[in-house]
């Protein structure tokens, strides 16, 4: 509110060449410092005056974040790898096109060059109410613009609601559920992992996060497991225009078959709630099937169950329905 | 104060090892409203008490250029009001619109959304380093003048870029796979027929240029 635009409020810049080095600045900057990777979600937020860090850390040159390589068990994405990268490097389109699909997917090729897969699954929700510095209860106030009678909320939530309406921005984020990855998180004195869906927080957790990480912490790589490698997967985005624009919904499904029937599933949605959905509920209902039609609309139905539409977004539900029928019945291998 | 602390941190071994490159200190210019004060007006304006500047060295455009920047300065601005290099546009300043194309290390990037202080080390290639010396245009420019490829052509020079961008990456693309290379800029004047027609003569020019 009685923003500045353009000119971003001056900020001590740090530029760390080892990791190590960025911990230290971290921990001792707390919540005074901000993670600058590709800074696609950052300017905007610096333009706008919402945030005003006084210290930016930019992980730009520290060389442990980067790289995409084959392990034993699957591959390791350092979290500083482009979307770009992640979209076209030959281990990810060969092994798990799911991932590169929802890459690619993402924004701009611009934007592509430069965000990171770290920022991408960190960045911040885009509910213009909260990012253009209106004291909602993710800013830490008592109310929720988006969710009054005038207010616009076409593109917020359908689930799991609870005072914010918010909903997750990221299309990679259910791909790694999907592909049940694991994410490595480091401070100055401690290294955790942590499973890609628990990763994510929805506000009856934390309203004020979008992520497990606290001040001080970072996500320094991905690691995705060779168990979904290779199997049958569907992503698809909506989205108002081809290209630039956010998620209105997206779905992100993997699957194992034997014998036309389906042995295992990971079903994740995004963009209908705070965080990537993973539907286990769906995932159940399909083990041991064969897909045909009832089985669809079942799921289908099982799929939006839960869905409590604003006054705006009611098409949310169908098109969550829908787009996850469509992963089942059109899957690729 | 803010300042001595960096200071004093530079000067413990441990911490050398890893604030090698900038240490940028926030010179805080009264930055209000630049876009309606004329050009340099933020940059012009005094550093704060005790404030340190880096000066830092670019690669534009093949040439070394020696600039000052402040720590939350972004590429346009730098290459706008401090190079002389106005040929880069700003549109949104906001990742949203593409006007402000350059290309770092051969690809394409938005200059609104990159801190100067991000690209040290890298090639930037603007608007204006695409002619040669002897001021022949880049195969990409003719084929836009040859089309006619723009109506306003404020968003021409991020389109240009794009386009460079584009054949460095896939130097035959279909016309589908040019909207796609360059669905990261928008022309306001809706003239992206004929900005496509210009993209797939470029791809022509440059085979023939080889
Ligand atoms: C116009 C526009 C359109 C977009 N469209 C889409 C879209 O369609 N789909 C989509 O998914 N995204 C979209 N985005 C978002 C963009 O993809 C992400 O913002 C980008 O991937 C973020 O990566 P970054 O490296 O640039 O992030 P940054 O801005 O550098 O960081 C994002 C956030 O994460 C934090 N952070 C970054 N790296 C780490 C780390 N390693 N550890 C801990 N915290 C970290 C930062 O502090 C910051 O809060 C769009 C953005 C813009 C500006
Ligand atoms: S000015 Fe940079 S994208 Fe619009
Ligand atoms: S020609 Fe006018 S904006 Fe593109």
């Amino acid at each position: 509110m009685g923003v500045v635009r353009d000119m971003m409020k001056p900020f001590e810049l740090f530029q760390p060449t080892e990791l190590d080095g960025a911990l230290d600045l971290l921990s001792r900057h707390g919540s005074d410092a901000w993670i600058l990777s590709g800074g696609m979600d950052t300017f905007d937020w610096l333009k706008d005056r919402a945030k005003q860090p006084s210290v930016v850390v930019d992980l730009g040159g520290v060389s442990e974040l980067k790289g995409i390589e084959g392990t034993e068990d699957g591959i390791r994405i350092g979290a500083m790898a482009s979307l770009t990268e992640v979209a076209t490097h030959p281990e990810i389109t060969s092994r798990y096109p799911l991932l590169a699909e929802s890459a690619e997917k993402v924004a701009t090729p611009q934007i592509r060059q430069q965000g990171t897969l770290g920022g991408n699954l960190c960045q911040d929700t885009r509910c213009w109410y909260y990012r253009s510095g209106w004291p909602c209860y993710r800013a830490g106030g008592n109310i929720c613009y988006a969710n009054t009678p005038t207010a616009l909320n076409r593109e917020h939530c359908v689930f799991e609601a609870n005072r914010c309406v918010a909903v997750s921005p990221s299309d990679t984020a259910p791909a790694l559920i999907a592909l049940d990855a694991r994410m490595t998180i480091r401070s100055r004195r401690s290294e955790r992992t942590v499973e890609a869906e628990d990763f994510f927080l929805g506000p009856a957790t934390d309203i004020t996060r979008m992520t497990v990480l606290r001040p001080g912490e970072l996500l320094t790589e991905i690691h995705v497991p060779q168990r979904w490698a290779g199997q049958s997967y569907y992503f698809e985005k909506v989205a108002d225009r081809k290209a630039w624009d956010f998620a209105l919904a997206n779905v992100a499904a993997t699957f194992q078959r034997q014998n036309g029937r389906i042995q295992d599933a990971r079903i994740c949605v995004g963009a209908v709630a705070a965080k990537p959905l993973r539907l286990r509920n769906v995932e159940a209902a399909l083990r041991g099937q064969s897909v045909d039609n009832s089985l669809l609309e079942q799921v289908g139905e099982l799929a939006v169950r839960n869905a409590r539409p604003l006054r705006q977004n009611e098409y949310k539900v169908s098109l969550t329905r829908n787009l996850v029928k469509r992963a089942i019945r059109d899957a690729r291998t | 104060m803010k300042i001595l602390e960096v200071v004093n941190a530079g000067r413990t071994v441990s911490r050398r090892s890893f604030i090698k490159g900038v240490i940028a200190a926030g010179a805080t210019a009264s930055a209000t409203s630049y876009l309606f004060r004329g050009p340099a007006s933020a940059f012009a304006a005094p550093p704060a008490h005790g404030a340190v500047e880096r000066l830092m060295s670019l690669n534009v455009n093949g040439q070394q250029r020696r600039v000052d920047v402040l720590p939350h300065e972004t590429l346009a601005m730098t290459l706008r009001y401090k190079l002389g290099l106005p040929g880069t546009k700003l549109g949104c300043d906001r990742a949203e619109c593409g006007a402000c194309t350059v290309l770092l290390d051969g690809t394409v990037h938005y200059a609104c959304s990159i801190l100067t202080h991000q690209v040290r080390g890298r090639e930037v290639l603007t608007i204006e380093g695409l002619e040669a010396p002897d001021g022949t245009l880049h195969p990409v420019q003719e084929a836009v003048v040859d089309e006619a490829g723009f109506q306003c052509a404020f968003c021409a020079p991020g389109f240009i870029m794009a386009m460079v961008g584009m054949l460095n990456q896939n130097p035959n693309p279909t016309r589908e796979e040019a909207a796609r290379a360059l669905s990261g800029n928008l022309c306001r004047c809706g003239d992206y027929n004929k900005i496509l027609n210009s993209a797939m003569r470029a791809v022509e020019y440059t085979q023939q240029r080889v």
